[in-house]
């Protein structure tokens, strides 16, 4: 999901709010067809391409409705949550309970429950890189990457810039979905409130993993934002391990966000003596 | 010679219906051969950069045509231009992606106005093409094609920047104060690179200046735009034994005329 929110966040240079819809939508629609029993691979498949649609809605009210991004992304999110629900055919959540999930067919393989959920989720997050670092290096690839550094520059050089967005938009909601799918199915159910903070998890995970490692190729970034998302967790468990009610749980993690936020900037004057780190740090 | 660019009768207004109407073109008429080398003069607010803008298609024409080697090019978006007209901005952070390496942004401008689809982005007969082409440069940037352009100097920017805008054959190359932005030093390299680049592929160029001695000591014709409209337009003989003074003391003519013109108006 990390690294969905990357893409527009990013490449893009866009907040897209359109992540906090797509994120239940990707769960509950894997989950309605593993409940009609579709191969648990598809369905995590389907989730990926309503997404993909989502992204699509987004694209199209930023770049031909000329609608700010944060707004469409809000409209679309707005949207989304009745079309959810509809998926869902009006229940707030639906069970897996008992149905073939991706995690149960790792689980089949002879690993136990946790390390099936960790086997399969580093298979999948691996394989959404390699094929997101592939498509990067190709001209379209390259071309959207030159749309969010400079829009300006892309056009004069024949980008068209709105195609561009759009695409990137749907991908990047396509993994948002697809992450959505993997919690439900780990869960064992999809719920319609799911989305609330996904977005906020997503930039955290991008914020440590830029914090912890800095100036880095495409693959190195996309394989930190992994790791900034586990450490997020992390630090989550502990706050958590404080004894936090679970009323406070979102207070807590908007807390946790900020001093991530804040925590790089008192690091920078230490950086001057490295000198050359601090210059590149100011560019970006 | 074929003519490449006519601008016809070219108008542009800011915020017209307004108190701020400010009418910055007031029209253009202009045509360019092909291997003409046009440099543009003249003071803030003559509408250099709105002609420039105008031509490459970041602002709509609101009144009047360009015609690009025969074709009616008014109405058509910059990214369909971008075929036939590449562009060198005035700031060196406008005409590169900064976040891309050197060969990534010279690949990207091998395909300017042409499909882009699923092929490696960067490919490998192009990385040889590439290098060739940064030597010539004179910069060293041959062996940097993995660096971030965002690492560059400014007057290595531009330079990559013309490259990136000479690498496919341009019908019109359009450049905007592009050494504006640069130290003395660094400013001569780039207008030196600039009209060998021009030179060997013939290119038909619009330069937009501030400097006076530029402007007449490169190209075959020199344009001063003056309140909206061309007010002078010299060639050939005339153009190559100009000097600063001669020119000063054209557009000196030129503004009087003009200021005559207006009292005439208010009475």
């Amino acid at each position: 999901m990390a690294i969905g929110v990357y893409l527009t966040f990013r490449i893009l240079d866009l907040a897209d709010m359109t992540a906090e819809g797509s994120f239940p939508l990707g769960g509950a629609i894997a989950t309605m067809c593993l409940v009609k029993g579709v191969n648990p691979f598809i369905a995590t498949l389907a989730a990926f391409g309503g997404g993909l649609i989502a992204g699509l809605v987004t694209g199209f009210l930023n770049t031909k409705l000329r609608i700010p991004s944060l707004l469409a992304g809000i409209i679309t999110m707005t949207g989304l949550y009745s079309i959810t629900s509809r998926v869902m055919q009006n229940a707030a959540n639906v069970s897996l309970l008992g149905k073939e999930t991706i995690f149960s067919i790792a689980q089949k393989w002879g690993l136990s429950r946790n390390n099936a959920v960790i086997v399969m989720g580093l298979i999948i997050a691996l394989l959404v890189i390699a094929l997101l670092v592939i498509f990067f290096r190709t001209e379209i690839g390259l071309a959207m990457r030159a749309t969010g550094d400079n829009p300006q520059m892309s056009a004069a050089n024949g980008i068209k810039t709105e195609q561009m967005k759009i695409l990137g938009y749907m991908i990047s909601n396509g993994c948002i979905a697809l992450s959505g799918a993997l919690l439900a199915q780990n869960n064992g159910f999809a719920d319609l409130n799911s989305g609330v903070g996904t977005l906020v998890i997503g930039l955290a995970s991008i914020i440590i993993a830029e914090v912890l490692v800095r100036n880095l190729p495409i693959w190195g970034r996309l394989l930190t934002l992994v790791l900034g998302a586990i450490i997020y967790r992390l630090i989550l468990a502990l706050v958590f391990q404080m004894n936090v009610e679970p009323a406070d749980a979102k207070l807590a993690s908007a807390l946790v966000l900020v001093v991530c936020l804040v925590l790089p900037n008192f690091h920078l004057p230490r950086n001057l003596k490295g000198g050359k780190n601090h210059a590149r740090s100011t560019k970006d | 010679m074929p003519e490449v660019l006519k601008i016809k009768n070219l108008h542009q207004t800011f915020e017209s219906g307004t108190v701020n109407e400010n009418r910055v073109l007031r029209g253009v008429n202009l045509d360019l051969e092909a291997g003409d080398f046009v440099t543009i003069i003249g003071s803030n607010g003559a509408g250099k950069s709105t002609l420039l803008n105008s031509i490459a298609g970041t602002i709509p024409v609101q009144e009047g045509q360009i015609v690009l080697n025969g074709t009616d090019i008014t109405k058509l978006p910059v990214t369909k231009r971008a075929k036939n007209i590449s562009r060198v901005f005035q700031d060196p952070k406008m005409g590169t992606a900064v976040r891309l390496t050197v060969e990534e942004n010279l690949a990207l401008a091998m395909k300017r106005g042409q499909r882009r689809g699923f092929r490696p982005g960067v490919k490998k007969q192009d990385r040889k093409f590439f290098k060739k082409q940064l030597a010539q440069l004179g910069l060293n940037l041959e062996n940097r094609l993995d660096t971030e352009i965002g690492l560059l100097s400014g007057g290595q920017r531009q330079a990559i920047t013309l490259l990136m805008a000479t690498l496919q054959r341009p019908d019109l190359i359009l450049l905007d104060e592009h050494t504006a932005a640069l130290d003395p030093k660094t400013s001569i390299t780039v207008m030196e690179l600039t009209e060998k680049l021009i030179n060997d592929q013939k290119l038909t160029a619009f330069m937009v200046t501030h400097n006076m001695e530029d402007a007449i000591r490169y190209g075959n014709r020199l344009i001063m735009l003056h309140q909206g409209k061309v007010a002078v337009n010299l060639a050939g003989e005339e153009k190559q034994s100009l000097t600063v003074p001669k020119l000063m003391e054209l557009f000196q003519k030129q503004v009087g005329a003009e200021v005559e013109d207006d009292a005439m108006l208010l009475v």
